[in-house]
């Protein structure tokens, strides 16, 4: 009867907050706090004027539960504004990554290549290394530093998703 | 008049809480606030009440918020004078009650340095407070103070908490009327007419119908309560209340079944179990309701009116959610039933009510009263005869003697029923009771307590003297933590694991070792005596009864049960098929 399906969908949630001391806390203690699950987190400031940040939560739950998540979003009093991207319609999703490969040889150019398969661009080099930019959806990023793996992945630095919705509306 | 930005920060908040309506304030001094309370010292429009820990401060301003509807103001020190109200705070979050409590803290340029009393205040109660702020500029403190007090009281009311740096407080700026301040925090509060033509709809054709009620109606205000009191008889169908929500109808009302939940009445919950359609007003679906969520009220649909939005679809999925404030909503409701002129159904109606008389008739309340033992039942029955005609306000603190209370005692008022239901906080009732008695000088004020939970916060009977507040605290002693001993009696096997306090103090001589008045009773016809010898004091008193010691709380819904597998007493054969743990009963 309560919880008839619990099928478990991932969704990508637009929260417009206040961008004062303490918001982003609040946001990330309510998923510690009631046990949500957080797989990427993104904030940073988009209204200047208004003192706006937009945070884009990527997380996963039962319906029940992603529509609880929403609901304790909208009750933070620093919260203005909750969407659900997933359900609301289609949207766009990209991420960041900056992947530093080092290696010398068939291995060095063997990641250039890909690196242009994937569209990604050099942005420091050095004889034994390189740091590529990847932008694109999450798979996208997650098949790039899988490749790069063998022929010398050393780090990697990701934003995490920032998501909009497609069509001329705002949130 | 001084030139206004010649104020400085300590009297800027004074002036601001004036503008908010405070009239008293309940507090502990310290090196951090020194500067507020200079200010106190020198004006006599704001009272204070001196409490002797500052857990109490909280739920006496809990008291005070409770039993009038208003905002509870609390002022604290930095460090361990805020760390101390916590637990206030978590109490008055999970109960929804409005407060706004006033921190000290360092300095600003010593924050984050472990400077002497410094706690990150912020930091350690967002969880535990509706929100929060740090000042850091003596220009946005009476913004801030106004801001507070809209977000305690407005939406699902809570404690709101506000930091306050020494230097913000002794610097100098310019104070704002609360006109000047236009808050973004606007929650809603009519309710969807379409929902609520939808919901008036169910609840005419319904068969066999139940109201639900919780503390949100109480919470809503006297008008929410009057409107529900309406809407239920003008149905004339039945009605339960949660703890929280004792008193939102009225308990002598034939259409009242008693309490639900864990310790319900065998006829509230046989008719929530039963029931085709419930109307939850201002209810939470909380897990001491329910008991176990896959056989809660199995054939019903659902129809649930909450001012907040995330209590909806929460732990029971509904059918007709309506967001809003239960007074509009309630309003709405009796002008769309009256408008489509609605009729119940007349015949499933009886048949329904027959059912619920049978229900009845078990007499689940019932008790074996003895000559010998003061039967703690018999002792609340008592209480409520003798004193009821003085509409008392009753406190509890948390365990067996706070069920024995909700069950036995009938409230007829909101407002007059103040317990820890959400957290289950020890020590709540008698700062609670203080708070009452501060709001309401010339009121009888009782707080039924244990012997261990009054021992939680007992230091206040030094607050209740010295301010001349003429509490009335009646412990049933028993000897034992009574709520632990009955689970350890019913689920783990007899083994009283440290429940049994082999040592408390003379309660009477206590009593008068905080010049306070002690009485007793160790007979069953010794209670009469006490309980009127304690009203005609117009002092503090605490009366010790001692009570039965091995008298439990039924009838009760043994953890993973459902509302038809109540253990209705000691004899009760159910009782040999004791649920699991596992799913989200626990007492602790």
């Amino acid at each position: 009867m309560t919880k008839a399906v619990e099928e478990i969908n991932r969704h990508t949630i637009a929260v417009l907050v206040d961008n004062e001391s303490g918001a982003l806390a609040r946001v990330v203690g309510l998923f510690s706090g009631r046990g949500y699950n957080i797989e990427s987190l993104t904030v940073a400031e988009v209204d200047p004027r208004e003192k706006l940040s937009r945070i884009t939560i990527v997380t996963s739950g039962t319906a029940m539960i992603i529509e609880q998540i929403k609901n304790q979003l909208r009750r933070l009093v620093p919260v203005h504004k909750v969407h659900d991207l997933t359900t609301e319609g289609p949207h766009v999703s990209r991420e960041l990554a900056l992947i530093k490969v080092t290696a010398n040889g068939e291995k060095r150019v063997e990641s250039l290549r890909i690196a242009d398969i994937f569209r990604a661009r050099a942005i420091d080099s050095t004889n034994e290394s390189f740091v590529f930019e990847v932008v694109g959806a999450t798979e996208k990023v997650d098949a790039f530093i899988k490749l790069m793996e063998p022929l010398g992945l050393s780090d990697v630095s990701r934003t995490g998703v920032v998501a909009i919705a497609r069509g001329p509306n705002p949130i | 008049m001084a030139h206004h930005d010649t104020l400085n920060g300590a009297e800027i908040l004074l002036k601001a809480l004036v503008d908010q309506g405070v009239e008293v304030i309940f507090g502990y001094p310290g090196g951090a606030v020194l500067p507020i309370y200079d200010e106190l010292f020198k004006q006599n429009r704001l009272r204070h009440v001196l409490v002797r820990h500052e857990q109490a401060a909280v739920h006496a301003a809990e008291g005070y918020a409770r039993s009038t509807g208003k905002v509870g103001c609390v002022l604290v020190t930095s460090g361990p004078g805020a760390t101390n109200a916590v637990t206030g705070l978590a109490d008055a979050l999970c109960d929804s009650v409005p407060l706004v409590c006033l921190t000290g803290q360092v300095p600003t340029h010593l924050i984050g340095n472990d400077a002497f009393q410094e706690a990150d205040i912020t930091g350690i109660t967002r969880p535990c407070t509706k929100h929060n702020y740090l000042v850091k500029d003596v220009n946005d403190l009476a913004r801030t103070v106004h801001e507070a007090f809209h977000v305690a009281r407005s939406g699902r009311p809570g404690p709101v908490l506000i930091d306050l740096p020494k230097d913000v407080i002794q610097n100098k700026g310019e104070y704002q009327p609360p006109s000047r301040v236009k808050s973004k925090y606007k929650p809603q509060v009519k309710g969807d007419l379409k929902a609520i033509e939808k919901a008036v709809e169910m609840i005419a054709h319904a068969k066999r119908p139940m109201f639900y009620v919780g503390g949100g109606v109480i919470n809503s205000g006297p008008a929410a309560c009057q409107l529900l009191t309406q809407f239920v008889r003008m149905t004339g169908y039945p009605c339960t209340l949660t703890l929280m929500g004792l008193g939102a109808f009225p308990g002598s009302d034939p259409l009242f079944l008693g309490m639900l939940g864990m310790h319900g009445t065998v006829e509230a919950n046989m008719a929530m179990h039963g029931c085709d359609v419930m109307i939850n007003i201002g209810a939470r679906f909380d897990d001491r309701v329910t008991g176990k969520l896959d056989g809660f009220a199995p054939n019903s649909k659902k129809i649930h009116v909450d001012i907040d939005p995330s209590s909806i679809n929460k732990n029971v999925a509904v059918d007709i959610p309506i967001v809003g404030d239960c007074a509009h909503i309630l309003e709405d409701m009796i002008k769309v039933w009256k408008a489509k002129q609605y009729r119940v159904d007349e015949k499933a109606l009886k048949s329904w009510w027959g059912k619920i008389e049978e229900w009845r008739g078990v007499d689940c309340l019932s008790f074996e009263t003895s000559g010998k033992l003061i039967k703690p039942q018999y002792a609340i029955q008592r209480i409520y005869e003798l004193t009821r005609h003085r509409n008392p306000y009753i406190c509890t603190e948390v365990g067996q003697h706070q069920m024995w209370a909700a069950q036995h005692l009938k409230f007829d008022l909101p407002h007059h029923w103040l317990t820890s239901g959400g957290l289950g906080t020890m020590g709540y009732g008698m700062p609670a009771a203080m708070g009452v008695q501060m709001a309401h000088p010339d009121a009888l004020v009782i707080d039924i307590a244990g012997e261990s939970s009054i021992q939680m916060n007992i230091q206040e009977m030094a607050t209740l003297v010295q301010h001349r507040l003429p509490v009335k605290i009646v412990i049933l002693n028993n000897q034992y933590m009574g709520m632990v001993r009955q689970w350890q009696e019913l689920i783990h096997g007899g083994r009283y694991s440290e429940s049994h306090m082999t040592h408390h103090p003379d309660f009477v001589k206590l009593a008068e070792a905080f010049g306070a008045v002690g009485l007793r009773a160790e007979k069953p016809g010794e209670v009469d005596g006490v309980i009127k010898e304690m009203m005609a004091v117009d002092r503090p008193v605490i009366v010790e009864m001692r009570t039965d010691a091995s008298e439990n709380v039924f009838p009760m819904i043994m953890p993973g049960m459902s509302h038809n597998e109540m253990v209705l007493g000691p004899e009760d054969k159910s009782r040999d098929k004791p649920g699991s743990e596992q799913d989200g009963m626990v007492l602790v």
